[in-house]
């Protein structure tokens, strides 16, 4: 039975899967032990934002211009669509920060006049400028993937923090601490 | 007092598992050869214990009973019965009493059943077995106990997760958790078998049954799961490479290089070592895929079973069995005697390069899995998706289809690939013929072009082992193989036509818009809403005619639970010989007072898809006819001893 050239395995290659399973264990034990985290760096902080000139997406605000952020203020970004729903539940949580008196500027993503002014009527109106982005070109381009985000930006224009998803009322004051710091 | 009987049930199963456990090993040792007659009975008795625990548990969802803290969560009374007995295991606690109760179960029917192996080695099979279950029992009395009270108890419940509200997870779980206990039950008989050193045929023809069983579980298992993310996520895809489906594929994957390398074990007694490895390694794939979906430790869908401190517990249970198993692997392989050899060109062979491949596949998913968990431990977050996973399991998949067209023609021991001249030039031919021809369609990416013009040659080739045989004749099993592989073909025809072929059109549409997607025009007639027990949404009414053909009436849901509250879609699918047409309707585009609002609508017609699933449902069918043909091989010959042993008895046991 026993060929004399048969090709045996070495004895260590016998304890390989056990080896290999050790690692596994090990992985998934820091894995474990690490505070499950669903944040995404945005690899945009730090950065300028880019270059762009959006017209007026509504008749009552004017358009939106990288320029319009070399204020010395830090401002926040706020990208929103009239057929986007979590950008209607966001709304009041805008209207809130509007009052504590953030300056807040929003970029249209896709949209129409006729709609957005009914959205901006229904839902109020916190944004000093809008800029309509029909292509998303400059969405993409500060790298948000979805609606709503918005960003805090500081006076010289650089990108300081990226928010996915809708701002909830509990996250007010986190907003705030975040365009405190952008100010200093 | 029906949670107090069920969980009383479970402790006493637990404590007679124990026993099986004690009993088993004290009766392997030099003295403890009369403990060996407690085995197979506590083993029988624990099985019937779980299954009442397990049915007190299902009395009390169809009673929503809300005192116990599990149907309060999980249930709601103005759930429809179907979905209250489903809730029975679509929870973590529930599901992991459903898991030791099939476990026990099976482990009583290979104690009632299973007399061919050795006594020695049955022994350390069912003390095995009852190793794997105590842990699954202290997992579920300590830490998570389905039976707990709730003192006040609610009004009402929680009710289910409305996305698992569907007739398809009423039977998804139970059939995955059939496929991986059975697998542990070849895990046991690996364990056994390494304990006592008696790899060989009888091993593997006791092993087989089980891994075919739950092979054929593990193949509608995924089948049914990916039907189930096609309709009801309405994203249109039928695999997405999620954590929660590779954790189903993996092991599929080893238990479909398990079953091949069994059946050489059994006819040639040869591939004893790595016959056990896969063994182990099917049942711990089984086990990883629990605690990858149950830990959360990476995201998925099945986010609903997620709990950190339930994966501490699976960990642990995962490092003491598997870890304890492999370092016997690590002891005894080296000792098990070595097997029969065979040549290059042998059935062996081609079954042994399935096994590799297979289990390269097996690697590249396991290593694409978890390598978001290597990243983030080095401080990086990345996701793994289909642009990893498509091209590296092809490189490895596609070999191995081309060996499977001659594979099943080949001889065991040795052949001469003289004789096979014809059968191999036949799918030669269709697979050049195939090219050619879908080059000259053109506009297909390289990965479906390499499935179609594969799976053609693959469907003759797989039907080319009944060439010259009596079809009557033809062993059961062997139409099983047969089956099973045309099955494969079927699929991989789905899959590539899918990708080559299918169409999309994503619009924003008022009633009375049309729009046309492929050879459909489509027409949102109108929008209404409608109501249901636990749920309230708005209809589409899509009129869709095929080519000009008189339309078919699809009517596609965007539907609000309220308990919980939540919104999911329902697509609604026409499907026609060549293809299925798969609508779903987002939410409402607000619109202008004047206008109205516009309707998200997603189209596609994806021509041939559901031959993906037809081709799973051959698979497991080839799977079903196989396991018949062999237990009835079984049965046969144990008549057969029986009687041979009942003449010697009457011949005044002469000739013994």
């Amino acid at each position: 039975m026993s060929d004399p050239q048969s090709p045996r395995a070495p004895r260590w290659a016998l304890w390989l899967p056990l080896g290999l399973f050790l690692a596994f264990v090990v992985l998934v034990t820091l894995g474990l032990l690490k505070p499950a985290s669903h944040d995404i760096p945005s690899k945009m902080i730090g950065q300028p934002l880019p270059a762009f000139d959006l017209p007026a997406a509504s008749d009552g605000r004017p358009g939106l211009a990288t320029r319009d952020f070399a204020t010395g203020k830090p401002k926040l970004l706020n990208i929103f669509a009239s057929w986007c729903i979590p950008c209607a539940v966001e709304s009041p949580v805008l209207a809130e920060l509007a009052r504590q008196g953030v300056e807040i500027d929003g970029i249209a993503i896709r949209d129409h006049k006729p709609e957005l002014a009914q959205f901006l009527a229904r839902n109020g109106n916190p944004y000093t400028r809008i800029g309509a982005d029909n292509v998303s070109a400059v969405q993409l381009a500060i790298g948000s993937s979805g609606v709503p985000e918005s960003f805090v930006i500081d006076g010289r224009g650089t990108i300081r923090y990226q928010h996915i998803g809708d701002i909830r009322p509990e996250q007010v004051p986190m907003i705030l601490a975040k365009l405190q710091e952008a100010a200093q | 007092m029906i949670a107090e009987f069920g969980l009383a049930a479970l402790w006493l199963a637990a404590a007679l598992a124990a026993l099986q456990l004690l009993a088993g090993a004290l009766a392997l040792t030099p003295n403890g050869g009369r403990l060996a007659a407690v085995v197979r009975p506590a083993a029988v008795v624990q099985g019937l214990l779980c299954a009442t625990a397990f049915a007190a548990l299902i009395w009390l969802f169809a009673q929503t009973d809300l005192s116990v803290k599990l149907v309060a969560e999980n249930s709601h009374s103005a759930k429809p019965l179907i979905y209250k007995l489903a809730g029975t295991w679509g929870n973590h606690e529930g599901s992991m009493l459903l898991w030791v109760t099939v476990m026990g179960l099976a482990g009583a029917a290979v104690a009632l059943v299973e007399r061919r192996l050795p006594e020695p080695t049955m022994l350390a099979t069912l003390a095995g077995q009852a190793f794997v279950s105590l842990g699954f029992y202290a997992f579920l009395l300590f830490s998570s106990n389905p039976f707990t009270r709730l003192d006040p108890a609610p009004p009402e419940g929680n009710g289910l997760n409305p996305l698992l509200q569907d007739p398809g997870l009423a039977f998804h779980p139970p059939t995955l958790y059939l496929g991986y206990v059975g697998l542990s039950i070849a895990f046991s008989f690996a364990i056994g078998a390494l304990i006592t050193r008696e790899v060989g045929p009888a091993f593997a023809r006791a092993m087989r049954p089980w891994v075919l069983g739950a092979w054929i579980f593990l193949t509608l298992g995924i089948t049914a799961g990916s039907y189930w993310a096609y309709y009801v996520l309405g994203w249109g895809g039928w695999w997405f490479w999620d954590p929660v489906e590779n954790a189903s594929l993996m092991p599929w994957l080893a238990a479909t290089a398990l079953l091949h390398s069994a059946s050489v074990l059994a006819a040639r007694d040869a591939l004893r070592a790595w016959t056990v490895m896969l063994g182990v390694v099917a049942f711990s794939m089984s086990m990883v895929g629990t605690f990858l979906v149950r830990s959360g430790i990476l995201t998925s869908v099945h986010a609903f079973a997620v709990d950190p401190k339930r994966g501490t517990f699976i960990l642990a249970l995962l490092a003491i069995n598997i870890g304890s198993a492999l370092a016997l692997f690590g002891l005894r392989a080296g000792t098990v005697a070595e097997g029969e050899r065979f040549s290059v060109k042998s059935r062996e062979a081609a079954l042994v390069f399935n096994n590799v491949m297979l289990s390269a596949i097996l690697g590249i998913v396991l290593i694409g899995t978890l390598y978001p968990l290597v990243t983030e431990a080095m401080g990086e977050k990345v996701s793994v998706g289909p642009p990893y996973f498509n091209p590296v399991s092809a490189v490895f998949a596609v070999p191995m289809l081309l060996v499977l067209m001659v594979g099943p023609m080949l001889r065991w021991r040795r052949d001469w690939m003289a004789r096979h001249k014809r059968a191999i030039l036949v799918p030669l031919g269709l697979i050049a013929v195939s090219a050619v021809a879908f080059l000259f369609v053109g506009q297909i990416g390289l990965m479906p072009l390499i499935g179609l013009t594969l799976a053609p040659a693959l469907a003759v080739a797989s039907v080319l082992p009944l060439k010259h045989r009596k079809l009557r004749l033809v062993p059961l099993a062997t139409w099983g193989m047969v089956v099973a592989h045309f099955g494969v073909a079927v699929a991989l025809a789905g899959m590539a036509c899918d990708s080559a072929f299918s169409r999309q059109h994503l619009i924003a549409a008022r009633p009375g818009d049309t729009a046309t997607v492929g050879p459909w025009t489509i027409r949102l007639a109108r929008v209404s809403p409608v109501a249901g027990p636990n749920w309230t949404a708005m209809e589409g009414e899509l009129e869709a005619s095929y080519a000009g053909g008189a339309p078919v009436l699809l009517r596609p849901q965007s539907r609000n639970f309220w308990a919980p509250p939540q919104n999911t879609t329902v697509s609604a699918l026409h499907t026609r010989w060549n293809g299925q047409l798969y609508t779903v309707m987002g939410d409402e585009v607000q619109g202008t007072q004047s206008e109205g609002g516009r309707w998200q609508l997603r189209l596609w017609w994806k021509p041939f898809v559901p031959l993906i699933w037809y081709g799973g449902g051959l698979i497991a069918l080839g799977g079903l006819l196989a396991l018949i043909g062999r237990v009835a091989d079984d049965l046969r010959r144990i008549r057969v001893k029986a009687k041979v042993a009942y003449r010697r008895e009457q011949q005044g046991r002469g000739g013994a």
